[in-house]
C-alpha cells in the first residue's frame, strides 16, 4: 500500500462514516489540532465530524534529512468526532481493518497518553495507540480548549501517517516510503528536509522573525477587536509558527519561553471565546433546531 | 437465600497505573456500601483487566437484617399525672409513633427516666437496594485525572461503556448516564466478537474465559512471569524482573502471551542502560541477561492475544526496538563527537525552575556548596579538584541529545561522556552518584566526591525552595523535598561526610536571600524541617520519640553526634534510678528558667550542702567536658547521674527562692549552669518517664 492510497483509504472510511473530508488548512502548524477545522469547531454545542490530512511542520524536530525518523514536516491524518460516539474506539479499530491492518494478525494495544497543548490552552486525555509495539495514533477525548471546558467532547484521532506507511511497507527509513509505486517519499520530500532544517538551525533571521512575531500579535489583537475570528486566528497560527522557528534557533531563551507560549495562548483563548460568541449569536446553524443539550 | 453477585463496570482501555488502587477503592467502598446496609455476605472479590472492574460477591444474603428503630418521648414526669394516667404529651407522642400505650418501655437517661418506643423494622429487599447501592459505587471511585465523554456530564478514568449487574439470575437495573445496566458483557477486543448474554454468575466467569479474558489479575501476572521465565531460559538466559513494569503489564492486556524477540549484537557495544531504557521505559519489554548478568540480544514481550500470527507481531516489535536502538546509538555518537566539558555552557539555556534560575546557575552553586564541604572536612587539594570538577560537569549531561531524549538516563551519560572525555574515574562516578538516593531504599553514593556532590545538588535544590516560598505543604511535595532531607541524612549517617549542617545551610542560604532578617527566617524553618525527617530517621532506628526530642533540642550542627546522643541516652534510661534521676534534673531545668544569667559567685554560697552542690558540679563539669569532647556519652551520662545525689539534699535543704536577691540569683546561676552542661547532650526535661 503506497503512501497515498494509505491517505486514500483512510479519507473513503471517514467519508461513509459521515464525515466532511476537508483540506489542509494553508496557514504553518505545528499539528492538525490547530486546523480551525479542529480547534474552533470544537468548541461550542454544534456537532461536527472531520476528517483531513494536515502537513504539520515542527522546526526543531527537524533532522536536515538525515535522520531516518525524525521531520521537518510530517503528515497527520486528523479526525474530528463531536460528540464522541459510544462507539468510537470500535469505529477506529475498523478503519485500521480498512487500511488492511488485520488486528488478528498484530498486537494492538491502547497505552494511557494525557495530551496537552499550552499554546492552544487545551488538554484531554486518551492513548496511544500501539501496533506490535510502535505508536501509530494518538487518540485525545479534549476536555479544554483555548481555556474553556468542552461539551459535547470531541474525540481527536490523530493517525501517524509517515509511522503507518513505514510499518505497512516494512521500511525503516522514512524517505524509503513509496508515495505511489514510483514515487519515494525521499524523492519529495528530502530536499525541503535539508533546505527547511538548514533555514531554521543556521539561516533563519532572528531579528526578522521577532518584529514579525509582535507584528502577528498586534494583528490578530486588531482583527479580533473588529469581530473577524478566522482572520484573527490566522495570525495566532503565524505567532505559533513563528515561535516554533525562534526556538529552533536558540533565539529564546528559557525565561522568555514560558512568556511567549503564555502569549500565544491568551491570543488563542481570545479567539477561542469570541468564536463560542459567535456561534451563539448565530443561534448554532449546525443543531438544525435541536436542543443544546441534545 | 443468598445468592451470588456479580457487577462489570465495562470501560474503554484503563490506564493501567490506575487500576491496583481502583481495585483496593472498588473492595472498600463496596464493604462499607454493604456494611452500611446491612447487607450480610461472605466474601469480597475484585477482578480487573484494562477493561472491565469486577466485583464478586459471594453468598450476599436476600434482604437486610431486620432491626429496631428506637424513639425517646417524653419524660415520665411529665408524661403521666398524678392519677398514672397518660398526658397529652404521652398521647401526642404515641399518635405520632402510631403506638399504642402498652408499646412503651421506660428507660434511664442520665439520671431521670424517659418514656421510649421500640419499633421492629423488616429490612428492605437486596435487589431493591442495589440498584442504589451499586451506582454509588461508581460514583464514589476516585482517579488521578478523570474525564467526560461524549454529551455527558458524569466523569470517570475512561468511559464507560455497558454495565453488567445481576444477583442469582435477576438483572439489577439501574442506569449512569446514556448507560443501562443489563446482563451483557463483551470478551477480548479482538478475539471475541459481539455480545455475550451471560443468565447468571458462574456463567459470567465461564464465559469471559471462552472468550479469551483472563479477568483475573493474579492469574495473568502468574502467566506472564512463567511464561516470560521459560522464554529466556530457552536463550540460556534470565529476566530483569521489575516489578513495577510487570504490574503495568498485567493491566494492559487482557490475554497475556509472552514472546522472545532479538536484536542485533551490534547495538551490544552502546551502554547497557542506553539499551535498556528504550527497551523498558518506552516499549515495556522485558530485557533479558546471561548469568553473569551481561545483556544478552533478546528482549522479551507480553502480547494483547493469542499465538496466532505471533511472529509479525515479534517482527513488527523487533523493527520498532531497532529503531529506537539506531536512535540511541546515533545520540550516543553525535553527543561524544564533543567533551562533556562543551556541554556546560548550553546549561544557559535551561531553566533548573523559574524562581531559581539556569541550570548553569545551579552549577555554580553547587560548586560553591562543595567547595564549602571540602573546606570543612580538610580534603587535601587534589581530592577538592576532584568533587570541584565532578560539580563542575555534574549538570552537563542535561543537554546532550541522549538524555533530552531519555531523561532517566541523567547522571549515567554524564558519567559515561566523562570517561569518554578523559576525565578521571573519581569525576565520573560521583557525576552518577549525584542522583543516589533517587527514591526510599535506594542505593547511596559510594565515593567521598559523589557523596559531597549528591548532598551539595540536594541542599542546593532544598534550600532554592524553601527561600522562594516553595516548601512542601501537606501531601504535597513536587520537589521532592522530603526524600532529598532524607537523602542527605542517610548518606551523612552511612558514612558520609560529617558536615557542620548550620554552616552549610548557611552559605547556601547566601545565594537566594540578601536579607538577613529573611534568611535567619528561610533557616529556622529549614531546621525544623530537617528536625522533622531526623526525628523520623531516629525513630524508625528505635530512639523513643521523646529522647529524639529531647536530643534535637540541643546541638545540631553534626548530624552523627546527634544520633550518637541518642543512642547513649537510650541505653542510660535503663538505669534503675532513672526516675528518681529525672525528676531532680527536672526541677533543674523549671528552676533555671528563671535564672538571670549562669556567673556563680562561689563567695555567695551559705549553707553546707549548697557548697557541696556547687563543688561536686565543678567536678563533674570538668569530666563531663573531657567526656563531651570525645564524644563518649555513654561515660558522660554516667558522670551527669551521679549529680543526683547532691541535688537531691540541696532542693532538701536550700531555699532556691529565697528572700534575699543576692543569694537567689546565685542559686539560679547555678542551676542554670548545671542546666547548661546538661544540654550539650539533650534537654532533659523533654524525656517522659
Amino acid at each position: 500500500m503506497t503512501f497515498q492510497q494509505l491517505i486514500m483509504g483512510l479519507q473513503e472510511y471517514w467519508a461513509r462514516k459521515g464525515c466532511i473530508i476537508a483540506q489542509p488548512y494553508d496557514v504553518e502548524k505545528g499539528a492538525g489540532t490547530m486546523n480551525p477545522a479542529t480547534f474552533l469547531r470544537s468548541l461550542g454545542p454544534e456537532p461536527w465530524q472531520v476528517a483531513y490530512v494536515e502537513p504539520s511542520r515542527r522546526p526543531a524536530d527537524g533532522r536536515y534529512g538525515e535522520n531516518p525518523n525524525r521531520l521537518y514536516q510530517h503528515h497527520q491524518f486528523q479526525v474530528i468526532l463531536k460528540p464522541s460516539p459510544d462507539d468510537v474506539l470500535e469505529q477506529y479499530i475498523e478503519s485500521l481493518k480498512f487500511i488492511g491492518i488485520d488486528p488478528l494478525k498484530h498486537d494492538i494495544r491502547f497505552i494511557e497518553d494525557n495530551w496537552e497543548s499550552p499554546t492552544l490552552g487545551a488538554w484531554g486525555l486518551g492513548w496511544e495507540v500501539w501496533l506490535d509495539g510502535m505508536e501509530i495514533t494518538q487518540f485525545t477525548y479534549f476536555q479544554q480548549v483555548g481555556g474553556i471546558d468542552v461539551k459535547p467532547v470531541s474525540a481527536e484521532i490523530t493517525y501517524g501517517l509517515e509511522r503507518l506507511a513505514m510499518y505497512v511497507q516494512e521500511v525503516d527509513n522514512v524517505f524509503d516510503v513509496r508515495y505511489t509505486e514510483d514515487i519515494t517519499y525521499g524523492e519529495i520530500f528530502h530536499r525541503a528536509e535539508f533546505e527547511h532544517s538548514t533555514y531554521s538551525f543556521d539561516v533563519s533571521d532572528t531579528e526578522l522573525l521577532l518584529e514579525l512575531f509582535n507584528k502577528y500579535e498586534a494583528e490578530a489583537k486588531r482583527v479580533i477587536s473588529e469581530g473577524l475570528i478566522l482572520p484573527a486566528y490566522d495570525y495566532v497560527l503565524k505567532c505559533s509558527h513563528t515561535f516554533n522557528q525562534l526556538e529552533a534557533r536558540g533565539a529564546i531563551s528559557v525565561t522568555e519561553r514560558t512568556a511567549y507560549i503564555g502569549r500565544v495562548r491568551s491570543l488563542a483563548r481570545l479567539c477561542a471565546r469570541a468564536y463560542v460568541e459567535q456561534r451563539e449569536s448565530m443561534g448554532y446553524p449546525l443543531l438544525k433546531g435541536e436542543n443544546v443539550n441534545g | 437465600m443468598a445468592k451470588d453477585m456479580v457487577f462489570e463496570i465495562g470501560t474503554e482501555e484503563l490506564p493501567a497505573k490506575y487500576i491496583p488502587d481502583t481495585v483496593i477503592q472498588l473492595k472498600e467502598k463496596a464493604e462499607e456500601k454493604f456494611k452500611s446496609s446491612m447487607l450480610a455476605y461472605e466474601t469480597i472479590k475484585v477482578y480487573a483487566t484494562p477493561r472491565r472492574l469486577i466485583l464478586y460477591i459471594k453468598n450476599l444474603a436476600e434482604k437486610q437484617e431486620d432491626y429496631v428503630v428506637t424513639t425517646k418521648g417524653p419524660a415520665r414526669k411529665s408524661a403521666f399525672d398524678e392519677q398514672g394516667n397518660p398526658t397529652k404529651a404521652l398521647l401526642g407522642f404515641l399518635n405520632g409513633q402510631k403506638a399504642a400505650l402498652e408499646d412503651i418501655k421506660i428507660r434511664e437517661l442520665n439520671g431521670a427516666e424517659y418514656v421510649y418506643v421500640d419499633k421492629e423494622v423488616s429490612g428492605r429487599l437486596t435487589d431493591e437496594l442495589l440498584k442504589e447501592i451499586l451506582p454509588d459505587i461508581i460514583k464514589l471511585l476516585g482517579f488521578p485525572k478523570s474525564m467526560r465523554w461524549g454529551n455527558y456530564d458524569m466523569r470517570f478514568a475512561r468511559p464507560i461503556r455497558w454495565l453488567l449487574a445481576i444477583y442469582g439470575d435477576e438483572i439489577i437495573h439501574f442506569d449512569i448516564e446514556n448507560v443501562n445496566s443489563s446482563n451483557y458483557t463483551y470478551g477480548h477486543r479482538f478475539l471475541s466478537s459481539g455480545k455475550l448474554i451471560i443468565e447468571n454468575t458462574d456463567m459470567f466467569f465461564k464465559k469471559l474465559k471462552e472468550s479469551y479474558v483472563v479477568y483475573d489479575q493474579d492469574e495473568r501476572r502468574q502467566i506472564i512471569i512463567d511464561n516470560s521465565k521459560k522464554l529466556a531460559e530457552s536463550v540460556g538466559g534470565k529476566l530483569i524482573y521489575d516489578e513495577e513494569l510487570l504490574n503495568e503489564v498485567t493491566y494492559i492486556v487482557e490475554y497475556p502471551t509472552p514472546l522472545l524477540g532479538t536484536f542485533d549484537v551490534e547495538f551490544l557495544r552502546l551502554p547497557n542502560e542506553v539499551v535498556i531504557t528504550p527497551m523498558k521505559e518506552h516499549q515495556r519489554y522485558f530485557p533479558v541477561i546471561d548469568g553473569d548478568g551481561k545483556l544478552l540480544p533478546y528482549f522479551i514481550t507480553v502480547r494483547n492475544g493469542g499465538s496466532d500470527y505471533i511472529d509479525e507481531v515479534r517482527k513488527g516489535n523487533e523493527r520498532v526496538l531497532r529503531a529506537r536502538l539506531k536512535d540511541a546509538d546515533f545520540f550516543y555518537e553525535e553527543d561524544v563527537k564533543l567533551p562533556l566539558e562543551h556541554y556546560v555552557d548550553k546549561l544557559k539555556n535551561v531553566l533548573f525552575q523559574a524562581e531559581l534560575g539556569t541550570l548553569y546557575d545551579k552549577t555554580q552553586r553547587i560548586m560553591g556548596i562543595c567547595e564549602d564541604i571540602c573546606a570543612q572536612l580538610n580534603l587535601s587539594e587534589s581530592e577538592t579538584e576532584i568533587v570541584k570538577r565532578a560539580a563542575y560537569l555534574s549538570k552537563a549531561d542535561l543537554v546532550t541529545q541522549m538524555v533530552y531524549e531519555f531523561d532517566e538516563l541523567q547522571g549515567i551519560m554524564g558519567m559515561y561522556y566523562a570517561m569518554e572525555s578523559g576525565e578521571k574515574a573519581e569525576v565520573a562516578n560521583a557525576i552518577k552518584e549525584q542522583y543516589k538516593p533517587a527514591f526510599a531504599g535506594d542505593e547511596l553514593p559510594e565515593t567521598m566526591a559523589g557523596k559531597i556532590l549528591s548532598i551539595a545538588d540536594k541542599i542546593d535544590t532544598v534550600v532554592g525552595c524553601f527561600s522562594k516560598g516553595l516548601e512542601p505543604t501537606g501531601s504535597q511535595d513536587p520537589y521532592g523535598l522530603r526524600r532529598s532531607v532524607i537523602g542527605v541524612i542517610n548518606i551523612i549517617f552511612n558514612d558520609g561526610p560529617d558536615i557542620d549542617i548550620l554552616r552549610i545551610l548557611d552559605k547556601t542560604a547566601a545565594y537566594f536571600v540578601d536579607n538577613i532578617e529573611e534568611k535567619e527566617n528561610v533557616k529556622s524553618k529549614l531546621i525544623n524541617f530537617i528536625k522533622q525527617r531526623l526525628k523520623g530517621i531516629l525513630m524508625d532506628d528505635g530512639i523513643r520519640y521523646d529522647v529524639a526530642d529531647a536530643v534535637l533540642d540541643g546541638e545540631t550542627r553534626h548530624l552523627p553526634d546527634v544520633k550518637k546522643r541518642a543512642v547513649s541516652l537510650m541505653k542510660w534510661l535503663e538505669n534503675d534510678e532513672i526516675e528518681l534521676i529525672l525528676t531532680a534534673f527536672k526541677r533543674v531545668s523549671n528552676l533555671a528558667k528563671f535564672a538571670e544569667n549562669d556567673m556563680i559567685r562561689p563567695e555567695l554560697f551559705v549553707e553546707e550542702s549548697e557548697k557541696m552542690m556547687y563543688d561536686s558540679f565543678t567536678e563533674v563539669r570538668d569530666k563531663v567536658d573531657i567526656e563531651i569532647k570525645k564524644s563518649d556519652y555513654d561515660k558522660a551520662l554516667d558522670i551527669i547521674k551521679d549529680l543526683y545525689h547532691s541535688l537531691n539534699k540541696f532542693f532538701d535543704e536550700v531555699l532556691v527562692m529565697a528572700e534575699d536577691n543576692d543569694l537567689k540569683r546565685n542559686r539560679l546561676a547555678l542551676l542554670l549552669s548545671i542546666q547548661n552542661t546538661m544540654m550539650q547532650i539533650a534537654n532533659f526535661s523533654l524525656i517522659s518517664y
